[in-house]
């Protein structure tokens, strides 16, 4: 009976290749290992073997095509004493020649891929079955470990007792020593990613399995990157006035028993505030974005970026714009210490109409942040340093500081983001015009 | 040139030709070599020739119960060496058929007894001459034998060790078993019930000391019932060889000594491993009371070589040596996904009259683990097919984690329990908890049904009792 020979995967995660060269001509007999063609992929060229032996009937395409699709039907092998026009029955439905465990990999993908196209609010995913022993089970329930999330060490990736005593709670790690997955992806037309894992040898990584937040920043960061379309607006602001009255206002803190002032204002505590009040001015960027509508928040939310040393959180100062600034230097050192702690509640970290994310103390001079959902705008605020600035025709010193605010374009256009951030800029340079 | 493989296994008994069969599975040139017969001790002189003559002696136990099923007949007589012989009839057949799957996987048997010499290399001598192998991989597997104790060495005649005590020629009317093992236990009841004085000699204050005490209680009841001596807490000082008789210096932990004089002394001790003679220390490989020091696949530490079984450590049961067998062909092979034996799943059988079978933790063993358990008992008397039977006495036990559920152990006593414990032993692996085992629903009437009102005994919910 005729078969079709198939257009080979050549790796695991090839998709299509080109046809480089057929190496041998209609009417030619191949047998298992003859080499039928050159394939070519973004990466090398390799050579096709003949699986099964026969005669080859018809070459379907022609060689130096490209883009041709792993498993479309390439040429039709016929057996002994068949005619050159035999058609293959199966000819219309190519069965697919992706091992059974590669096939299982992109249904996981994909399963895996749907909340984080789905965006925030996440819609409840995974309709896969999860493998794991009725024990293992039990105790991940008893211990509030997500056993969707564990990959499992039992017969075929089982999720057995061990993996779940060995996982903390809430902590997810990777198909450990199961067939390498690929990772992101699911939207069409982009393609996936490997697994790093494809691209080094065993052994010479330390798999550090992934703990919820790990996941959560990735997949709210990976879905805001993608999904949103951001733009960016960056302005220098001199700070030489802020530094003076922060040195005024910090001085006049009134000291306790224990010598110890009653607040430090730092300049990141002037950053929110002014921030604050320049979203009460311009209320289109104080703004989400929803399918059918633009919410306009009424106060003023203000989250701040604070990096932990198992990852980062983004905890809000609600209604910032009744806030005075010794009231949110508190708030933001009390919110850093519970988010180090763990102990941030959702409600403490979610909603919010904008975000501060300032790396300023690590002297990064500028950046570019990703926009927290459902907010519209982040700053990125770089380090106040001593710069070069001209005033008036003369060249100066002035501790300037850089700001760049990603924007949603959905939400925020250029012109409107730009007003609200020549507003930021003249409340950093001009504090006290924050009280008009 | 000398021959080369991808393995060599040394020893065919039960964890050596399993572990050939599957490397020859896998693709693997293999070869085993063997002093004796394949099969081992387990085929030959040990789980299954004895199982032979333990049936022979269940019959003759039945044959003075007829009255009770509603028979009777008179004048019947046993044979012991008609006994013995169809015991040596199932092992040659086994054995044979050991040989058989060994041509049908193509795995060359090779007489003689091993020794590693170099790297990759081994030696084969056999009645004097020595020949050179090469294999990849050599797995050893020479498995254990008995343990003496100095004055009380076997001498073949008198002082019997397993392999006398499976082939009498005669059948003594008196005999003192040294150990209240599975061996010596096994040994105490065929003799026992087929008629001889038999006193058993712990050292430790209970028999068959692995077992859950509940289990072992009820064990030396029934012994004692049948008119075995148990001797707890005592050691055996003197063995004093007479013509056709042995006097024993039997002393209690008290101090106190009595002397016994029996036709015939078996040794059960325990065992040893056999780590002789095998090139080990050459090797480099570890070796920790006669036992090698293995890794959880079997690795010893040296490329290459791989151990199992008996040689490598408790518990020494053929069914945990075929499954490191298998572990460590799978291994050998690049086989993804090997998993260690666990021997918390190794079920331990031990087929005296009445069978006690278990796995896992004892109730105490897992009350010391300080965690929170339940425990459920289910005795034969509520149960319609051991009733049946007319096997009403036995017990089976199941130890849960409390909190989780887990099955932590369960202990039987009583008729065929060796074929049950299988059903907690896939429990365990497959990690069900006590809520699986609840719902499942057991045949009735079988034995089986004990299995789960055991279960549901640990939540108070059994059914017939």
């Amino acid at each position: 009976m005729a078969t079709n020979i198939l257009m080979p995967a050549l790796s695991p995660t090839m998709e299509e290749g080109k046809l480089a060269k057929w190496l041998v001509k209609e009417g030619d007999t191949v047998k298992s290992g003859t080499i039928l063609a050159e394939i070519e992929t973004d990466k090398a060229t390799m050579e096709f073997e003949a699986v099964d032996e026969g005669k080859i009937g018809k070459i379907l395409v022609a060689e130096g095509t490209e883009g041709v699709k792993v498993n479309a039907p390439i040429a039709i092998l016929l057996d002994e004493g068949e005619k050159a026009d035999a058609v293959p029955a199966a000819a219309a439905a190519p069965k697919a020649d992706i091992p059974a465990a590669m096939k299982d990999i992109a249904a996981a993908v994909k399963a895996e891929a749907a909340p984080a196209t789905a965006a925030a609010p996440a819609a409840k995913a995974s309709a896969t079955r999860v493998f794991a022993s009725p024990l293992a089970k039990r105790i991940a329930a008893a211990k509030g470990i997500d056993i969707g999330a564990l990959a499992g060490t039992g017969p075929r990736g089982r999720i057995v007792k061990s993996d779940v005593e060995n996982a903390k709670p809430g902590a997810a790690k990777p198909a450990a020593g199961a067939a390498p997955a690929v990772v992101g992806g699911g939207i069409p037309g982009v393609a996936l990613l490997p697994d790093a894992r494809l691209l080094y040898p065993a052994g010479s990584y330390e798999e550090i399995p992934h703990d919820n937040m790990r996941k959560a920043i990735a997949k709210r960061l990976t879905s805001a990157k993608t999904l949103i379309p951001h733009y960016y607006l960056t302005v220098d602001c001199n700070l030489n006035a802020l530094m003076a009255v922060r040195e005024k206002m910090n001085a006049a803190a009134p000291k306790g028993k224990d010598k110890i002032p009653a607040y430090k204002l730092s300049v990141n505590d002037f950053i929110m505030k002014a921030s604050a009040m320049a979203l009460m001015k311009h209320p289109d960027v104080n703004a989400s974005w929803t399918d059918t509508a633009i919410l306009k928040h009424k106060d003023a939310d203000v989250g701040v970026a604070v990096a932990l040393d198992f990852g980062l959180i983004t905890p809000i100062i609600f209604k910032a714009q009744t806030k005075g600034l010794v009231e949110i230097s508190n708030e933001v050192k009390e919110l850093a210490g519970l988010a180090k702690a763990k102990k941030l509640k959702p409600s403490q970290y979610e909603g919010g109409g904008f975000s501060v994310s300032n790396l300023g103390m690590y002297g990064i001079k500028n950046f570019t942040s990703i926009i927290n959902p459902p907010q519209s705008c982040i700053i990125a605020v770089g380090a106040g340093e001593e710069r070069p600035v001209v005033v008036n025709g003369k060249i100066e010193i002035a501790t300037v500081m850089t700001v760049t605010m990603s924007a949603d374009h959905r939400v925020v256009d250029g012109g409107t983001g730009a007003k609200f951030l020549a507003t930021l800029k003249q409340f950093l340079e001009e504090p006290a015009s924050m009280l008009l | 040139m000398a021959d080369t493989y991808d393995v060599i296994v040394v020893g065919g008994g039960p964890g050596g030709y399993v572990c050939a069969i599957r490397c020859a599975q896998l693709g693997l040139k293999t070869a085993v070599v063997e002093r004796d017969r394949m099969g081992g001790i387990c085929l030959n002189w040990g789980c299954i020739p004895t199982k032979a003559l333990l049936r022979s002696s269940e019959i003759w136990h039945l044959l003075h119960r007829l009255g009770e099923y509603g028979m009777s007949a008179d004048n019947f007589k046993f044979d012991i060496e008609k006994i013995v012989a169809r015991s040596r009839g199932v092992s040659k057949q086994l054995s044979d058929g050991v040989g058989f799957l060994m041509k049908k996987h193509k795995i060359a048997v090779i007489p003689g007894e091993a020794k590693l010499a170099g790297k990759g290399k081994l030696t084969v001598t056999k009645d004097g001459n020595t020949n050179e192998l090469a294999a990849k991989n050599i797995v050893l597997a020479t498995g254990a034998r008995v343990r003496t104790l100095p004055g009380l060495e076997p001498d073949g005649k008198l002082v019997w060790t397993y392999r006398e005590a499976m082939v009498p020629t005669m059948f003594p009317k008196s005999l003192l078993v040294v150990g209240s093992g599975a061996i010596g236990i096994e040994f105490a009841s065929f003799y026992k019930t087929l008629g001889a004085d038999v006193t058993v000699v712990e050292v430790l204050d209970r028999v068959m000391p692995v077992e859950d005490e509940e289990i072992s209680a009820m064990a030396a009841k029934a012994f004692t019932k049948q008119g075995m001596k148990l001797k707890l807490g005592t050691t055996v000082t003197e063995l004093k060889r007479g013509n056709d008789n042995v006097t024993c210096t039997l002393k209690a932990k008290d101090g106190k000594t009595e002397q016994v004089t029996v036709d015939r002394v078996i040794l059960a001790m325990g065992i040893v491993g056999n780590v002789e003679n095998i090139g080990l220390e050459a090797a480099g490989i570890k070796v920790d009371r006669t036992h090698i020091v293995a890794g959880k696949y079997g690795e010893t530490g040296v490329d290459g070589v791989w151990a199992i079984g008996d040689l490598v450590g408790g518990p020494w049961l053929a069914h945990k040596a075929m499954h490191e067998g298998v572990i460590v062909a799978e291994k050998i092979a690049g086989v993804k996904g090997v998993h260690p034996l666990n021997t918390a799943n190794v079920a331990g059988c031990t087929y005296c009259w009445p069978q006690v079978a278990s796995v896992g933790l004892t109730e105490a063993k897992a009350k010391e683990t300080g965690r929170k358990i339940k425990v459920g008992k289910f005795p034969f008397i509520g149960n319609g097919k051991a009733i049946a039977l007319g096997e009403a006495d036995g017990l089976i036990k199941t130890v849960f984690d409390a909190q989780t559920g887990e099955l932590l152990g369960a202990h039987m006593i009583g008729t065929e329990v060796t074929e049950l414990i299988q059903g907690y032993v896939i429990a365990k692996t497959g990690e069900l908890t006590d809520q699986e085992l609840a719902h499942t629903i057991f045949p009735h009437p079988t034995l089986s049904e004990m299995m789960h009102e055991a279960v549901i005994a640990a939540d108070g919910a059994a059914l017939h009792i």
